[in-house]
């Protein structure tokens, strides 16, 4: 695979498919971008919000994703990602990402609410996307058991069934869900931020979403009904805390038994 | 032998009284250091020191009284309500006022046979196992003194008749226990599944049908087949759990380009496919799916299948793909089934 992509870089035509190809990708890109700056007046966000988020763009993002955000070969295109996907990535502090790495990692917040909202509104601006969801639709007022019964079917496997996350291949992993807030798991559900799937509307309706919220909203407001929780993340902890604590226990009362008194 | 110098410690003289033979007599190989010199406790030897451990053993029959006293006081001021969390506090503090009730007696006792009862060490020999001559010709003697007086040998019709009473005793179990086995043929139970052509892909739980305009690309539905569960009031049928087992699929829309094999293609439809969630290794639903990389992980040993690639494995233990159904759309735009799955799903079959 590798030999042959770079035969194939060494063709003679490959400079011509290179440029045409980057000039269809531009192209297109603009012509999507001007196209959707014509019908963004009927969306959420002001004008002026779509030229600061430009700005902060260009400053902040561009470096990797392109200037006109039709990504490069370091970061994938974000025409078409919607708002929300801008919300989820920058408010919880992954994006503008660190350093790369088999997954982009949590750190504080770069900008603030406004800032975000900036940038939001530039990338909705360019291709109809997921948006932002209203608090009516992540508030934690659903049916829990309904929500367990979803999360166990479509996120446990990855995310644990206590929410405590888990390892996947290579480095990757699903993060715990303990300090998610609603907004959050609902942005990553309809935008399947990184590796992890999309679920839209037509797999888990706006009904089922909340239902989950209001589970993982119940995992992280109710303490554990057992004692030690463990961090909750599977038999490895939990035996290996029987047999090195609970075991060297029943040896050292052993030895006790056994040794005379001086 | 013991009564003979060791082999090992005498030069061979010729002059051995034992057969010569192979056999090596060895030394004892760890000599028995016999009884270890008596030490006096520091309690029989200070007065002081037997005070103190007169003390810590009433303080841990102390400690055991005040458990007793907590885990009942726990127990009524913890109570379990209707709040889930709440048993934990009552069962944590209810366990940890009974242990302490418990132990404290246990190290109390202990801890005052150790320090405080009377520090003699007796050695006492361990009897022979056999017999002496005369206890052994009276065992005889009452065997057969009750062989005698109840014809055991004598009355053949009672003794054979008990012989076939003792060895048909045990086939009712045998009956019974052999109606755990499967009741009709396992190849045929695990060679087919609820699939079939036509059969609408849906929604695990709710049974609702899939719309191949549903899947975006990313997208991952738990899907069951149509007739399993019913949409409209949640009912299932009565062989759910079993046939679930089998049927279980993982239903996925990729981009198509991104697909390596074109039998995966045809057997997809516009770049979304159906694979068993059954892992090939032993069994677990596999279903951590990476949008970008296409792996699909098995989450009890690591097994991982490449989904753009007829769901090969590329790591782990599992030792064949994960078996795809061949699905398309029916008049309606719903996802249906073109066949059964063709091989077996799960783990292990006749004639792997």
């Amino acid at each position: 695979m590798k030999n042959k992509m770079n035969s194939a870089r060494r063709s003679k035509f490959a400079a011509i498919v290179v440029i045409a190809s980057g000039l269809l990708v531009s192209g297109a890109g603009y012509a999507v971008a001007t196209q959707v700056a014509t019908t963004s007046a009927s969306s959420a966000y002001t004008q002026a919000q779509v030229d600061e988020g430009h700005k902060l763009f260009l400053a902040n993002c561009a470096s990797c994703h392109g200037k006109n955000a039709e990504g490069t070969h370091n970061a994938p295109t974000l025409i078409g990602v919607g708002a929300a996907s801008v919300d989820f990535q920058v408010s919880s502090g992954r994006m503008p990402a660190q350093a790369s790495g088999p997954q982009i990692q949590v750190k504080p917040v770069q900008f603030t609410d406004a800032q975000i909202a900036e940038l939001a509104a530039y990338v909705d601006s360019l291709a109809p996307g997921p948006s932002v969801p209203t608090e009516g639709q992540t508030a934690a007022n659903g049916n829990a058991t309904r929500g367990g019964e979803l999360f166990r079917i479509n996120c446990a496997m990855c995310h644990n069934a206590a929410g405590a996350g888990g390892a996947l291949t290579q480095g990757k992993y699903a993060p715990s869900l303990m300090g998610a807030s609603g907004t959050e798991i609902y942005e990553a559900m309809i935008t399947g931020p990184q590796n992890m799937p999309v679920f839209n509307d037509a797999n888990l309706t706006p009904t089922d979403k909340k239902d989950i919220i209001t589970y993982l909203n119940y995992l992280q407001t109710n303490p554990s009904v057992s004692g030690l929780d463990l961090e909750n993340i599977g038999p490895v902890a939990e035996g290996l805390f029987v047999w090195v604590a609970v075991l060297g226990l029943i040896i050292g009362i052993t030895v006790w038994l056994g040794a005379k008194s001086n | 032998m013991s009564k003979k110098e060791p082999a090992g410690q005498k030069p061979f003289d010729g002059e051995h009284d034992y057969s010569a033979g192979l056999a090596v007599v060895a030394p004892d190989p760890v000599a028995n250091p016999g009884l270890e010199p008596h030490r006096v406790r520091m309690t029989d030897k200070s007065p002081a020191h037997e005070k103190r451990a007169a003390r810590q053993v009433a303080t841990l029959f102390f400690v055991s009284i005040f458990g007793s006293a907590f885990a009942i006081y726990a127990y009524i001021a913890f109570p379990i309500t209707n709040e889930l969390w709440t048993v934990r506090n009552n069962t944590l503090l209810l366990g940890l006022g009974i242990a302490l009730g418990l132990f404290g007696i246990g190290f109390g006792a202990v801890h005052w046979a150790k320090t405080l009862m009377p520090d003699n060490e007796v050695s006492e020999p361990r009897h022979q196992t056999r017999g002496s001559e005369e206890v052994r010709a009276r065992a005889i003697e009452i065997v057969n003194l009750a062989n005698e007086e109840s014809g055991f040998t004598r009355r053949k019709l009672i003794r054979r008749s008990l012989y076939g009473a003792l060895a048909l005793f045990p086939l009712p179990a045998i009956v019974l226990f052999r109606d755990l086995s499967p009741a009709t043929d396992p190849t045929e139970e695990l060679r087919h599944t609820l699939w079939e052509s036509g059969k609408r892909l849906t929604h695990d739980p709710s049974g609702a049908p899939i719309k191949a305009s549903d899947l975006t690309v990313g997208s991952v539905f738990h899907v069951i087949p149509e007739g399993l569960m019913n949409p409209e009031d949640g009912s299932h049928a009565a062989d759910m759990l079993e046939q679930k087992a089998k049927a279980a699929v993982l239903l996925v829309r990729l981009d198509p380009e991104d697909i390596n094999s074109d039998r995966e293609k045809e057997w997809g439809y516009n770049g979304i496919v159906a694979y068993s969630k059954i892992c090939t290794h032993v069994g677990c639903p596999v279903a951590l799916y990476e949008q970008h990389t296409h792996h699909l992980l098995c989450p009890c040993h690591q097994s991982t299948f490449d989904l753009a690639n007829d769901c090969k494995v590329v790591f782990g233990p599992a030792s064949r793909p994960l078996p795809q159904l061949p699905i398309t759309v029916d008049a309606e735009g719903y996802l249906v089934a073109k066949s059964d799955f063709l091989e077996p799903v799960g783990p292990s079959f006749w004639e792997r």
